[in-house]
């Protein structure tokens, strides 16, 4: 009496697990606990048959399996596929139009980014360094040529030291 | 529905006999490539610069411009 009391109080799922008032007792087993049905290229043989709860008829197509196939006909054969399985291994391994979906996404997101990235340009950030400056530049490509800066195949080995300019 | 029976077996061995002489085939190519089009020009670029080339001239050279702190252009 006393036990009931409690139970009541713990609520209704605790009852199954919880102490039972006379005998034993199976613990009660979660469905995500007991195996599933799935269609994997990897694993072929799944864990359960798709098709659970038999109808009448596929109850005696399995009893017909039990004797000779040679007796089975194609379309038996193929109902008797489907009732263990869900896709054939053509039909899951098929591929799909997402890929589309994804690459417009992808590009819609670049355009996004590219435009937050202009706005940062002209209203967050500062002038850029004075090194910048086209005299400055200038300057320093002189001073590089002046240094022979990569005579064999680089920078300095394109221009023409005799007569001060590119060579053609 | 009488389909043939599909190759079950040899699936690895007969995807490596046509990949790996693949792959031989490819680094060769590629291998004589880069030699051919970048090591044999750059090669034949430097012996061509250092054929004829005076170190002093240039040393003075890059003197007169005033890129050095050790020796001064000489006029000054």
């Amino acid at each position: 009496m006393l036990a009931t009391a409690a139970l009541r109080l713990l609520g209704r799922r605790a009852i199954s697990t919880a102490v039972c008032v006379r005998g034993g007792h199976v613990a009660k087993v979660d469905h995500y606990a007991l195996p599933v049905y799935f269609d994997k290229r990897e694993s072929p043989l799944p864990d359960i048959r798709y098709v659970q709860d038999l109808s009448s008829e596929q109850k005696s197509l399995k009893e017909k399996e039990k004797g000779s196939w040679a007796t089975l006909s194609d379309e038996e054969k193929i109902a008797l596929y489907r009732i263990s399985f869900k896709q054939s291994f053509a039909e899951m391994n098929e591929g799909s139009a997402q890929w589309k979906s994804i690459a417009a996404g992808m590009f819609l997101f670049f355009g996004l980014t590219g435009l937050v990235v202009l706005w940062q340009r002209k209203y967050v950030y500062g002038p850029v360094p004075y090194t910048f400056d086209q005299e400055y530049k200038e300057k320093e490509l002189q001073r590089m040529l002046d240094m022979r800066i990569n005579p064999v195949q680089g920078i300095s080995s394109n221009w023409d030291y005799e007569n001060k300019q590119w060579k053609k | 529905m009488s389909l043939p029976k599909p190759v079950m077996r040899g699936l690895l061995g007969k995807r490596l006999r046509f990949h790996i002489p693949l792959a031989f085939a490819f680094a060769l190519v590629a291998g004589g490539l880069i030699k051919y089009g970048v090591t044999e020009p750059r090669k034949r670029a430097y012996a061509e610069f250092y054929k004829n080339y005076d170190g002093v001239k240039e040393f003075n050279h890059m003197r007169e411009a005033g890129v050095f702190q050790s020796v001064r252009p000489s006029g000054e």
